[in-house]
């Protein structure tokens, strides 16, 4: 038994301790909005955020988690989350989706990067790009990635 | 994949098959088909008064129309809950390109629907999801839109008939007095009776065969730019895929597939798999290609991949071809000195004493779909019946393939269609691999005494490497030309494996030796003398159509041949493919012509260091143009603005054309940028993952404008055809700085 933190829960999770993040979310505790993508941190697909840090949770082993804060795209988005929620909305208004499979990992680091702004401060272009340049969009949903964060970054300014 | 309807016709077998439970009455005297209906309570389990069985109870004849097939019967894609929620089937799969919401904005549209209560909801196999045009189920071809809008309509408009007449009795009035508006019925007085008050009574009408479609000036929906109906769950993580599928006991499966395509066994030593925790049974199962691999289910994706992993296999590779990329670049370079099969067969005596010569080479390599969501397919059977869930463009063949491989009646297989993590063409196959590969999975572990059903999971090693890629392409051309360009003989050859040769598609789509989807895109719209030899070399590497199939290689072919005769005979590019461009593809004319104006070429003076490039393609019916800028830094090309122009005729979404087209686009600088590429040594795969089969990030976008041509003709597909002209005319913008043509994909600047 391994003791997580998931979403303000504490939660208890019979798998192996090698068990990456992931699959403990997925398979055992049946959260499936984070998604398996590359399983080796390459994609972004599965970005959680680990004590509000945005991490691979495909190579990051429960044992490393244990007694820590994981927050996943439930909660990022479910409103509670001032700057979750304006991502999420700016998402939906800009109509960012296509296929939608990686946009739980692309919201997540959208998200943690969002939280590093400074208050009144608008990030360029660049700066999105490159807190974006982790996570793969094979539908090529880019152009509408980078409005939807900047228009999110505006409602928060 | 660019079926040409007129020609296309499955054989009779395949059809005979697809149309297995028509709806006839079924044993029970019912039939077979038992969807939910058009019906006035709650929830879709409770689907069970269908428009049919009812209609079966007074006499079908009143109900169902001689002349109306299934998927012409509101019946399977209409369901109105007594809140008015119109829940729309749709009959293709979902995998980004946004039919999930076309196809209800059309349907919608005629049904004059409140579009805020409208939900979507994927179909199965029944019949009554087959594409109308090909009479079997087919997401492909960026067909959905186009074979489907008539289809849609009409179900819109007898569902929107059968709720007037229902309010028409209630009211005691004549039909023809009401009118409809955002899901109410509006009578005498401006009296009301919303949709859902009303379809009770309307699903016990009789079915109307003949009804009047709006005109196109009237449209209220199609053509307003809309979001995606899924927007909110895919912006939430509430959106389930194939992969989310959870089951009472549902058990995971991960396979051990053979390091060369179609490699038997020859030993397992399982025993450190067994041991791993949660490992509940390691399984020999048939693969498709008559490979086979060794199959770990556990209880969890986790343990079944450790398990894989701790597997000892030994493999016989001596009985399969093992292909080696380089060696197989030199066969193509033979047997493109050879003679072979004619497309096109003009005189080109004329080549040798032109004035100006090309003399060209083009390599394309194997490219891998990689769809974000990895390869997934669970499958339950129990009694002799199966039910299958995965994200397929192909559930019908699927369906078959799975009553195959699980030994039940076709009849018992239910095919679930599953929202899908892209796909590209990756789900759409003939040979059903990864759906064989869960069946056989679900097969072997019964053998076992496992009766839970098993989602059967790839990995993205498993992806990369599983095969079924675009196919590797040589091409060499031998172009003469004069001085203002006119071209004397164009002596063109392709060498590439068929994608239908041996399949069930053979007889339709490869005509005297040539695969039709090997040369679409060739010669057209221009008007130039080409003789075009082709030759479909057998190898052991599965391939598969590839978004926009052959026009991934044809259009940038010959889009930078084009500009390089331009070029050499210095000519504006776009003047010279104007003059070329015959009268009869006006499409393609005011594609390029939208894109040429609202990018500024010609007028706008680029930022020092860039160059415009220009190329325009017709794929799927559809015309796409770029003009884009690009430069170059360090020797590495760079994509700056994209300026699209398309021709689609009408356009039911432009959210979801400039989607599609910002995709395609994407997808199509996918293949230019380094390390795209699959290539082979020994017969093994050499890329894996993400690392050394990069895709395209967000750093690599460019900015992208996408205007359409008005039009109010029947809508043309975009899933593809935003692919084909990118490649092209971001080489031309670098040929044009560096004075000399890209001939490979990926780009290779000497």
């Amino acid at each position: 038994m391994t003791a997580l933190n998931i979403n303000g829960k504490d939660r208890q999770v019979d798998a192996d301790p090698s068990t990456p993040i992931l699959w403990a979310l997925r398979d055992t505790l049946g959260m499936t909005g984070t998604k398996f993508g590359c399983g080796a941190a390459l994609c972004g697909a599965c970005t959680v955020h680990l004590n509000g840090q945005a991490i691979r949770s495909c190579v990051t082993p429960i044992s490393a988690a244990a007694g820590q804060k994981i927050t996943t795209i439930e909660a990022v988005t479910d409103g509670g989350d001032k700057v979750g929620k304006a991502v999420h909305d700016a998402w939906v208004k800009h109509d960012v989706a296509q296929c939608g499979y990686c946009q739980s990992g692309q919201i997540m680091s959208a998200t943690a990067f969002l939280k590093t702004v400074a208050p009144g401060k608008l990030p360029s272009e660049a700066e999105i790009d490159s807190a974006m340049a982790g996570n793969i969009c094979r539908c090529g949903t880019y152009a509408r990635i980078r409005a939807a964060v900047a228009d999110a970054a505006k409602t928060l300014a | 994949m660019n079926f040409d309807q007129a020609t296309f016709e499955l054989p009779a077998n395949l059809r005979a098959l697809m149309t297995r439970h028509d709806d006839t009455a079924g044993p029970s005297g019912l039939p077979r088909r038992s969807f939910l209906k058009l019906t006035a309570v709650s929830g879709f389990a409770l689907g069970v008064f269908p428009m049919g069985a009812l209609a079966q109870d007074k006499g079908a004849a009143a109900a169902k129309p001689e002349g109306l097939k299934p998927l012409q019967q509101p019946a399977a894609f209409v369901h109105i809950d007594r809140d008015g929620t119109t829940t729309i089937t749709i009959n293709r799969l979902d995998f980004g390109q946004g039919v999930q919401t076309g196809l209800p904005m059309i349907l919608a549209e005629e049904l004059d629907a409140d579009w805020s209560k409208v939900r979507s909801v994927h179909g199965t196999n029944d019949p009554a999801y087959v594409d109308p045009a090909f009479g079997m189920h087919i997401t492909g071809g960026s067909g959905s839109i186009k074979n489907s809008y008539t289809q849609y309509r009409e179900l819109g408009a007898r569902t929107r008939a059968m709720l007037v007449s229902a309010a028409a009795t209630q009211w005691k009035v004549d039909a023809s007095t009401l009118q409809t508006r955002n899901g109410v019925v509006i009578g005498p007085g401006g009296k009301q009776l919303g949709y859902g008050e009303l379809a009770e009574a309307a699903m016990k009408l009789p079915v109307p065969e003949a009804v009047k479609l709006k005109d196109p000036k009237d449209f209220r929906l199609i053509g307003k730019p809309t979001g995606r109906l899924d927007a909110q769950a895919k912006s939430s993580g509430h959106q389930d895929y194939g992969i989310d599928m959870r089951l009472p006991g549902m058990l995971t499966a991960v396979v051990s597939h053979p390091p060369v395509f179609g490699a038997r066994l020859k030993s397992v030593d399982d025993s450190a798999a067994k041991a791993i925790k949660g490992v509940k049974a390691v399984l020999r199962v048939p693969l498709d290609r008559g490979a086979e691999g060794v199959a770990v289910v556990a209880d969890g994706y986790w343990p079944a991949k450790q398990g894989r992993d701790a597997l000892k296999l030994e493999w016989d590779i001596s009985g399969v071809e093992k292909v080696d990329s380089e060696k197989q670049l030199a066969q193509y370079r033979e047997l493109a000195t050879k003679p072979g099969k004619r497309k096109y067969d003009a005189d080109v005596s004329k080549l040798a004493s032109a004035p100006h010569k090309i003399d060209a080479e083009f390599v394309f390599p194997y490219l891998a779909h990689a769809p974000m969501e990895p390869l997934n397919c669970t499958v339950s059977l129990a009694g002799g019946k199966a039910e299958v869930w995965t994200g397929t463009q192909m559930p019908g063949i699927d369906g078959l393939a799975a009553a195959k491989v699980l030994g039940v009646p076709p009849e018992n297989v239910k095919v679930h269609v599953q929202m899908a993590g892209g796909g590209f063409g990756r789900r759409g196959l003939l040979t059903s691999d990864y759906v064989v590969e869960a069946c056989g999975v679900v097969k072997a572990a019964q053998a076992a005494g496992i009766a839970a059903p098993i989602r059967t999971l790839w990995s993205r090693e498993d992806d990369i490497k599983g095969g079924y890629y675009r196919p590797m392409h040589l091409h060499t051309a031998k172009i003469g030309f004069d001085a203002q360009g006119k071209v004397t003989g164009w002596d063109h050859v392709i060498v590439g494996q068929s994608l239908l040769m041996g399949s069930m598609f053979e007889p339709m789509m490869v005509k005297d030796g040539i695969d039709a989807t090997a040369v679409e895109g060739m010669k057209e719209p221009y008007d130039v003398p080409m003789r075009l030899t082709v030759h479909h070399p057998k190898l052991n590497v599965p391939v598969l159509w590839w978004r926009s199939v052959g026009s991934t290689h044809t259009a940038f072919v010959m889009e930078t041949l084009l500009d390089e005769i331009a070029r050499t005979t210095k000519q504006d590019p776009v003047a010279y493919r104007m003059k070329l461009i015959g009268d009869q593809h006006p499409r393609h004319k005011a594609a390029l012509q939208l894109a040429v104006d609202k990018s500024g070429y010609g007028k706008k003076k680029l930022e020092a260091g860039r160059a415009w490039g220009v190329a325009v393609h017709e794929s799927f019916n559809s015309v796409v143009a770029y003009v884009v800028e690009a430069s170059v830094k360090d020797g590495t090309p760079i994509l700056h603005n994209v300026t699209a122009g398309v021709h689609c005729n009408l356009v039911v979404n432009p959210k979801s054309v400039e989607a599609q087209v910002q995709g395609g686009a994407l997808m199509g600088l996918s293949m230019c940028l380094p390390g795209a590429a699959i290539t082979l040594k020994d017969g093994v795969v050499e890329q894996s993952n993400f690392n050394d089969f990069p895709v395209p990030r967000i750093t690599d976008m460019p900015q992208i404008a996408v205007h359409t041509v008005p039009s109010a003709e029947p809508p043309t597909g975009m899933g593809e055809p935003g692919l084909p002209p990118l490649a092209p005319a971001f080489a031309n913008a670098v040929a044009a700085l560096t004075g000399k043509p890209l001939r490979a994909l990926p780009f290779k600047l000497a």
